[in-house]
Order: structure tokens, then C-alpha cells, then sequence
């Protein structure tokens, strides 16, 4: 297998008419899927349009047959989440120079505002396209398997967000690793909570079309309710769920399962961020018999690099990430040297044929983070750093200790704070920001000194950022405390969150 | 109803709350806000909310809001 839509044109033939994706009420089947994909990539290659395909779109089928559509047309999809403020739109758009725009009807408008030097089309017009067989032919033929198949975009330290490109190679290795971990099969109905403009959202878009499986995307709202949530899960009999930790732990955490049990669940995948235990119990006692695994990976790494499949803990334990993703290589550096002993910390670094191809129109960001391993002084072998900081236990396995900069996990987001202080520093009378995560419930708090009073700092940052970065909590102090080195004081604005 | 709006107004400033009867269905308030809203309730109020109140029925307007907060401080 050389290209994903192998797996699509597989699955098309032997299930042309099962639901592939679905919100419960508006569903696609496996050859709607296939024909409208085929459909966009014609329209796209009848007018010479290759590169970067912005798809800028509302979650749903449509926007996954935008996807597969742009890999016919030759190119690679970029995913653009659709509430995202017009600014930080434009400056993805700026840093990406894409090819096109494919929107949907809502978003179409704003797209138009953007000014984008790029053509603008609606899927709409685009999916009803004649397919053209001797260019779709061509396209193939022109195809490798280290060409990028995406670009998603995640929170950058500097204020601008950088796009992480896979290729289809990395995304078929991780497809099958995934397979096997997750013991997935035609039978397979995932209940995704994953945005479509993530990397996380590969595990149900893709298992779903190598197998002939099915997703339902849960609708958002639905996590503010949690009963309603298991209702739903339980009238679509949905069987697995890879959610972000967060989303396991406002169910239990809101006292869901006591009376309300997600009967038809047998396997629940989580990760993103620490699950934390009294949460993980309320769900293992809820579902016994089901399986459990955490999932640990970065986004530079193509999905998901290790796994620990919930098995015997220590009561106050904490769940490991576990190994290694088959055909991928995980291994812990001190600085240059090979961490092998228990409990002794070492940064993350994954290495493989998942690496990504780098970061999209950066070659210096790219060259300073993905790097020679140390430990190969015969030939190139790229690793990926991933500023995470694990160590073994006692059993060998991987446990996540700590990261090693301001980098933090929020509600399954990846999140840079300095990218939310450079951002209030635009706002005006904002002349100093700084972020930190409330270390009790895991929200962001901001602390700055200017003029601006904070219901105007918060607005503006509602304007500028994407909800889950927009601190739970901003205040405003004279001044900012400093340490003897002229550094901002975080240890002492922790004591005041 | 003061104290709730005010507890309303730390959590998602902007609103006119004595007004508003759409909060969940117009999208107003997301689920940051909810899930903060309910950690403040349950500080402010000392009552637990349980899972079954946590529906859009009772978070739609202050009044819902209020009138769930009288029946679980009432029958604790």
C-alpha cells in the first residue's frame, strides 16, 4: 500500500453502502464518499490546482470527502477549523500560501473577507463535478508515498501557529499500528469528540476507511450534557471512543455513570493528557469488561507513538504510556546519552518512517526539531524531541513525568502559552502577559500589567485566539513580578492563581 | 437572582442574563463555560448538581438556572 485512498477505493467495493460517516442524522456512504472525492480531485486537476488545498469547512462527511478529494486532485489537505477568529485564520492562510480554499456554504462568506490571493470554491459546487478518469489515472501515476498527504496547523511559541505535514507513508504505517492496538474491524462504530482540524482525528477517519467501519461525530454540544452524551452513544451503539482525557473525566466528573452506563462500550482510547486515576476507576468500575488504552504521541509524529493497554495498577499508580507503536521508535535522551534505568528522566524522542516531513515553509524550525539521533554516528536517522520528559517504571514501561517548557495539554488541545501572551500583547494597554496552568483543574490563568481593564483584554482574545486558548481566568496586577534574573516570576504568580 | 448573575458574569462577562432565555441553544455559553459554571454553583451554593440536572432544559436562562438551584438546595 502506497497511498491512503487504497484504503477508500478497498472499502468502497466491498461496503458501497454502509454508513461511513454520519452526525446521527446526515450520514455518507462509503461510495458517496468515494464518488464526491473523486469528483473534487477531478474539478482540481481539470484546473491544474496541486499543492496545499485549504479545507475550510464545519466537521461532517462533507468536509472528510473534501480531504480524500484533494488527495485524488494530486495535492495535500490543510484543515481549517471553521470557529476559528478571522485573524488567526488570515495568519494561517498568510503562512500556508494555499493552492485553493474549498468551503461549505457558511463559511464561504468569510473566507471571501480574508483577501486570499488563492481561489475560493464550495464543496458544494465542487462534489457534483463529472469524475475524469484519465486525469485521476495520471495523478496516481505521478504518486509517491513520502508525498505529504496534510498539513495541520498547532499552537505555535512564537505567536504563529506551524503546520506539521504528513506523509502518506506515515499515515498507512500509523493506520495499521493503530488497527492492531486498538483490535478494530468492520464491526468497529467509533463515537468521535475529535475536531477534523487535529491530527488525533486520523484514528476514526482512518480505521473507519480501511476497514469499512463507521463513525459518528458527536455532536459538541453534547459534552456539556453528559447524560444526553451516553444516551447518545447507546442509541447508535457505538463500541469504541478515542477521546481526549478531558472529555472521560467531565463525564465521571459530573457524576454521569452512576446511573447512566455506556452499555454498548468496549473500548475506550484516551490520551492527549493525563487521565487523572479517581476518574479512570469511576470508568472501570462503569464498563468491567471493557478495554482501556492510553494513547501517547506527538502531532510531528504522525498520531500516536505509544500505548499501555490498562492492566493491574498500584492504587495511587499512575497510568504509564506504555511502549512503543509498532514500526516506530521510541527512546529516552539525557541530553545525548541512552536512558535505559528506572525512574531516571529523559526527554521523549520518536524516530521511524512516522516522523513528519517537518514543519510547512520552515526550514529553520524544522532543522531545530527534528534532529540526528546522538546515538547514530553512521548515517542520517532523523528523531523528533519532543520536550516531554518520561521514565520507565519498575515493568519497563513509560510513564509521562513532566514537560520540559511552557508547552501545556488543555481540554486535548496542545497549547504554547507564550503564543496567548504574544497575543495579548497585541491587545491594546496590555504592556506585559503571562500565562500558567492552574495546576487544580488544568485551566489557564493570565496575569498582565497594562491600562486595558480585563473585560476588554478577555474580548479581544475571544477575537483573536481559538476558544481553548483563551485563559478561564485574566487579571490584572500593577506590575508583573520579576526574578533576580529579570525573568517573569511564575513560581510566585502560581501562588496567587 | 443577583448572586446568580453575578457568579454568571465571572464566567462569561458580556450577557445580558436577565434577558437572555436561549443561553445553550443560541450557543452563548459553551461547554468552558459550563463546566466552570457548575464548580461555581456547587462552591457558591453548596449544593451537588447531579448528573441528571446537567441538561439544556436548566441551563437555557438565570431563571432555569435559579429554579434548579432552589429545588436542589430545598431537597439536598
Amino acid at each position: 500500500m502506497t497511498n491512503i485512498l487504497q484504503y477508500l477505493e478497498r472499502t468502497a467495493q466491498i461496503f458501497p453502502y454502509k454508513i461511513a460517516f454520519t452526525d446521527g442524522e446526515y450520514g455518507m456512504t462509503f461510495s458517496r464518499l468515494h464518488e464526491n472525492a473523486r469528483a473534487v480531485g477531478s474539478f482540481l486537476l481539470g484546473r491544474d490546482i496541486s499543492g496545499p488545498v485549504a479545507v475550510y469547512m464545519e466537521r461532517g462527511a462533507d468536509m472528510v470527502s473534501a480531504f480524500f478529494g484533494v488527495l485524488y486532485g494530486g495535492g495535500f489537505y490543510v484543515p481549517v477549523d471553521d470557529e476559528m477568529p478571522a485573524p488567526r485564520v488570515k495568519m494561517i492562510m498568510d503562512g500556508l500560501r494555499p493552492a485553493a480554499v474549498i468551503c461549505s456554504e457558511k463559511t464561504v462568506d468569510r473566507a471571501g473577507e480574508l483577501n486570499l490571493s488563492a481561489s475560493v470554491y464550495t464543496y458544494g459546487e465542487i462534489a457534483r463535478c463529472q469524475a475524469d478518469e484519465v486525469l485521476l489515472a495520471e495523478a496516481r501515476k505521478n504518486a509517491a508515498d513520502s508525498d505529504p498527504a496534510y498539513v495541520v496547523f498547532t499552537s505555535g511559541s512564537t505567536g504563529a501557529p506551524k503546520g506539521v505535514i504528513a506523509s502518506h507513508r506515515a499515515v498507512i504505517s500509523y493506520t495499521e499500528g493503530l488497527a492492531d492496538v486498538l483490535r478494530t474491524s468492520e464491526d468497529t462504530v467509533f463515537g468521535s469528540q475529535t475536531p477534523l482540524y487535529v491530527d488525533a482525528c486520523l484514528k476514526e477517519l482512518m480505521l473507519t476507511i480501511k476497514h469499512g467501519a463507521s463513525t459518528y461525530f458527536i455532536p459538541k454540544s453534547l459534552f456539556m450534557f453528559p447524560v444526553r452524551l451516553v444516551e447518545y452513544l447507546n442509541r447508535h451503539k457505538i463500541n469504541t471512543v478515542c477521546w481526549v482525557s478531558s472529555c472521560l473525566s467531565i463525564i465521571s466528573g459530573m457524576g454521569a455513570l452512576n446511573n447512566h452506563v455506556p452499555e454498548t462500550l468496549t473500548t475506550v482510547a484516551f490520551g492527549s493528557e493525563l487521565l487523572p486515576r479517581r476518574h479512570f476507576d469511576k470508568w472501570r468500575e462503569a464498563l468491567p469488561a471493557a478495554s482501556f488504552i492510553n494513547l501517547y504521541g506527538p502531532t510531528e509524529a504522525t498520531g500516536m507513538s505509544c500505548f499501555y493497554e490498562v492492566g493491574e495498577l498500584e492504587p495511587d499508580e499512575p497510568i504509564p504510556i506504555g511502549r512503543a507503536f509498532p514500526n516506530t521508535r521510541v527512546i529516552l535522551l539525557d541530553g545525548e546519552k541512552l536512558v535505559t534505568e528506572p525512574d531516571e528522566p529523559g526527554e521523549i524522542c520518536v524516530g521511524g518512517s512516522r516522523l513528519a516531513l517537518g514543519y510547512y515553509n520552515d526550514f529553520d524550525k524544522t532543522s531545530r526539531s527534528f534532529i540526528q539521533n546522538p546515538l547514530n554516528k553512521a548515517f542520517p536517522e532523523l528523531i523528533y524531541r519532543t520536550g516531554d520528559l518520561g521514565r520507565y517504571n519498575k515493568r519497563g514501561e513509560l510513564v509521562y513525568v513532566s514537560r520540559a517548557d511552557s508547552q501545556i495539554k488543555h481540554m486535548g488541545h496542545r497549547i504554547e502559552l507564550m503564543e496567548i501572551e504574544a497575543a495579548a500583547c497585541l491587545c491594546q494597554g496590555v504592556a506585559q502577559a503571562c500565562c500558567l496552568q492552574d495546576d487544580k483543574n488544568g485551566g489557564i490563568v493570565m496575569f498582565y500589567a497594562g491600562d486595558s481593564d480585563e473585560g476588554a483584554v478577555t474580548d479581544f482574545l475571544r477575537g483573536t485566539l481559538p476558544r481553548w486558548m483563551v485563559p478561564s481566568k485574566i487579571s490584572r496586577l500593577s506590575k508583573l513580578p520579576y526574578t533576580d534574573n529579570m525573568k517573569v516570576d511564575r513560581q510566585k504568580l502560581k501562588t496567587i492563581i | 437572582m443577583e448572586k446568580l448573575i453575578k457568579i454568571m458574569d465571572t464566567v462569561r462577562s458580556g450577557v445580558d442574563y436577565m434577558a437572555h432565555t436561549a443561553l445553550i441553544d443560541d450557543g452563548v455559553l459553551d461547554s468552558f463555560d459550563i463546566v466552570s459554571l457548575i464548580a461555581e454553583l456547587s462552591d457558591a451554593y453548596d449544593i451537588q448538581i447531579p448528573a441528571e440536572e446537567i441538561v439544556p432544559e436548566n441551563f437555557n436562562s438565570a431563571a432555569l438556572l435559579q429554579a434548579m438551584i432552589n429545588r436542589l438546595a430545598d431537597n439536598p
